[in-house]
């Protein structure tokens, strides 16, 4: 159980006054620190690690405190036990993946560690590259060796800064098994810092979600994802569509509120039932893939929220297609490229957009 | 041709460039890595033998050195004679005149080291000196050659200091450079042109190795 309570204050160039503050026990295995770039998450690793040192406040491992303001006491980074990779990795160029691997193995004798290097090489699926430099290494089997030289010092804490960003998410998913398998036995906490929203729900057992340097929220992947608080966090969540509405009615009695979205008089939105009051300014932030698309009027849909529009623009990415239209207001929703041919998809098709109303969340902006 | 006067300056130049690098090693690791507000009055320090006229340097160099001066006395009393006009005060008014040659390539290569390496280093249970020598200089090699390189042709060349310090003793003092001036000075202009041709060939076989060995190292400035 590693607990966390710390401020920090940080002067960048571009945060000229960037204030972190976090309360947050992470218990054994993983936890998803997700949020969008300058929310604070590499701070937090930087400070559990010992690469910064906190205003204020307390970390502990169990019994173990690594650092306390109150009575002084800042454990150097080398001295605290923590696997830590960065996201530019930092394999040490001059090293042969071998000698990378086994660099944290100070304490342990050569015979001992050999058995340890050959038995982490071949879970990590690295065994034939040992004598290579990390400069002829590929971008997948670099991210490999890092974590194996994280993992194979025993950490008590593992810290993963976007250690998979950038990798094709098949391999993505191959390494994060790997992970997971690898701590079914020793169960340390994982705080696994990502901003993709895919990797939160593919490794989360937990989330914590920072913006602007504090929790926003955290809980299961499900609780966290449902619902953004902010604005900026519904951005990075991956919300496509986020559109500023005036609320109109309140109908407490059906559980909803009708708004009224900016740009046109006649799109009208029923969305849940939230704190906004009539005449409030909100946002309304609906997902993509969560916005049907039919090529006719449809009837007898339980969804309550149909609108007519045109398609302005339509872009094949990978195994989706991310469709423009314009509805009044403008709305983005993904189909799947087969879906688009057969319902003969074009530029300056008419459309109906159908969106169930709990696809629809209230954002009230701070 | 004086081959006294050129095994000298190579013996000096060996000399001060080896001590030098032992001294300036620590001393470019802090100017690198420590984040002391002050630091740039050391800087300042350092890099004051560029600017300096030799002989201004030479002449304090020398009251140091001479029987009155702080070093001069401690030597004294060790030694029971002057550092002045001698070749161990020679190294060392030529160590002061060549430090920021040695001081300045390793605190560049020092500084263009990716920092996320030292903090792996610290993360895998490395100490400070551990990843000193396991880090930091294996990948900063090209700035110690450099500042090996640099200081030991700028001994071999320098005039005014030795001139000051060493005074023109055959033998002790009197390097390859004195020994060119002492013969336009006597108008044995084919005596220097033969020494200052070999100095000429020496530098530049020297230099042409290093660039040779490695072409990034050249860069005796701070890029900052």
């Amino acid at each position: 159980m590693l607990s966390v309570a710390i401020e920090k204050k940080l002067q960048t160039p571009r945060t000229p006054s960037f204030q972190l503050e976090i309360t947050e026990v992470f218990p054994p295995g993983f936890t998803v620190l997700f949020g969008p770039s300058g929310a604070g998450k590499s701070t937090v690793l930087d400070c559990i690690a010992g690469l910064l040192k906190p205003d204020q406040g307390r970390i502990a491992l169990g019994e173990q405190v690594f650092f306390d303001h109150t009575t002084v006491v800042n454990l150097p980074a080398q001295r605290r036990g923590v696997g830590y990779v960065f996201q530019s990795l930092a394999l040490f160029p001059h090293l042969s993946v071998e000698e990378n691997i086994a660099y944290g193995m100070g304490g342990i004798a050569p015979e001992q560690r050999a058995i340890r290097i050959e038995r982490i090489t071949a879970g990590f699926h690295i065994g034939g590259l040992k004598s290579r430099k990390p400069p002829e290494l590929s971008g997948g089997e670099k991210q490999r060796v890092a974590l194996a030289r994280s993992v194979i010092t025993e950490p008590r804490v593992l810290l993963l800064d976007e250690p998979l960003t950038g990798l094709e998410s098949g391999l993505r998913q191959a390494i994060q098994k790997d992970l997971r398998e690898w701590n079914e036995e020793k169960r340390i906490p994982i705080i696994y810092v990502t901003h993709h929203q895919d990797e939160v729900n593919a490794i989360g057992e937990r989330v914590v979600m920072m913006a602007n340097g504090r929790v926003q929220k955290s809980g299961t992947p499900q609780e966290v994802l449902a619902s953004p608080p902010t604005v900026a966090l519904a951005q990075a969540i991956g919300f496509e569509n986020l559109l500023a509405a005036r609320v109109l009615e309140e109908r407490d009695s059906d559980g909803v509120i009708r708004v009224l979205l900016e740009g046109d008089e006649n799109c009208q939105l029923e969305v849940p039932l939230s704190s906004a009051k009539p005449g409030d300014t909100i946002h309304v932030a609906i997902r993509a893939g969560d916005i049907l698309i039919a090529s006719q009027l449809p009837n007898g849909l339980s969804a309550r929220n149909v609108f007519r529009g045109t398609i302005e623009a339509m872009e094949e990415q990978g195994t989706l297609v991310r469709v423009k239209i314009n509805a009044g207001a403008p709305f983005i929703a993904h189909v799947t490229p087969s879906a688009a041919r057969s319902l003969q998809l074009t530029v300056g098709s008419v459309v109906w957009l159908v969106i169930k109303t709990h696809s629809c969340h209230t954002v009230t902006p701070r | 041709m004086n081959v006294d006067a050129l095994l000298l300056s190579l013996r000096l130049a060996t000399i001060v460039s080896v001590s030098l690098l032992i001294i300036a090693l620590p001393l470019a690791y802090w100017l690198a890595f420590s984040s002391w507000p002050g630091k740039f009055l050391l800087d300042s320090l350092v890099a004051l033998p560029l600017v300096l006229p030799p002989t201004v340097l030479g002449f304090y160099a020398l009251i140091a050195l001479g029987p009155r001066g702080v070093v001069g006395k401690f030597w004294q009393a060790l030694f029971g004679h002057s550092l002045a006009f001698t070749f161990p005060g020679l190294v060392l008014a030529s160590m002061l005149y060549s430090l920021p040659f040695a001081v300045q390539p390793l605190v560049t290569s020092f500084e263009s080291l990716d920092r996320r390496l030292l903090d792996a280093s610290a993360i895998l249970g490395a100490s400070p000196t551990r990843s000193f020598f396991r880090i930091i200089l294996p990948l900063a090699w090209p700035g110690v050659i450099t500042a090996l390189v640099l200081s030991f042709a700028h001994t071999l060349g320098e005039f005014g200091v030795v001139l000051m310090v060493g005074g023109d003793l055959a033998g002790v003092t009197r390097t390859v450079s004195i020994d060119i001036y002492d013969r336009v000075q006597a108008l044995d202009y084919s005596g220097a042109h033969e020494t200052a041709l070999l100095l000429l060939v020496i530098s530049f076989v020297v230099l042409s190795a290093v660039y040779g060995m490695n072409r990034r190292v050249w860069s005796l400035w701070r890029a900052r």
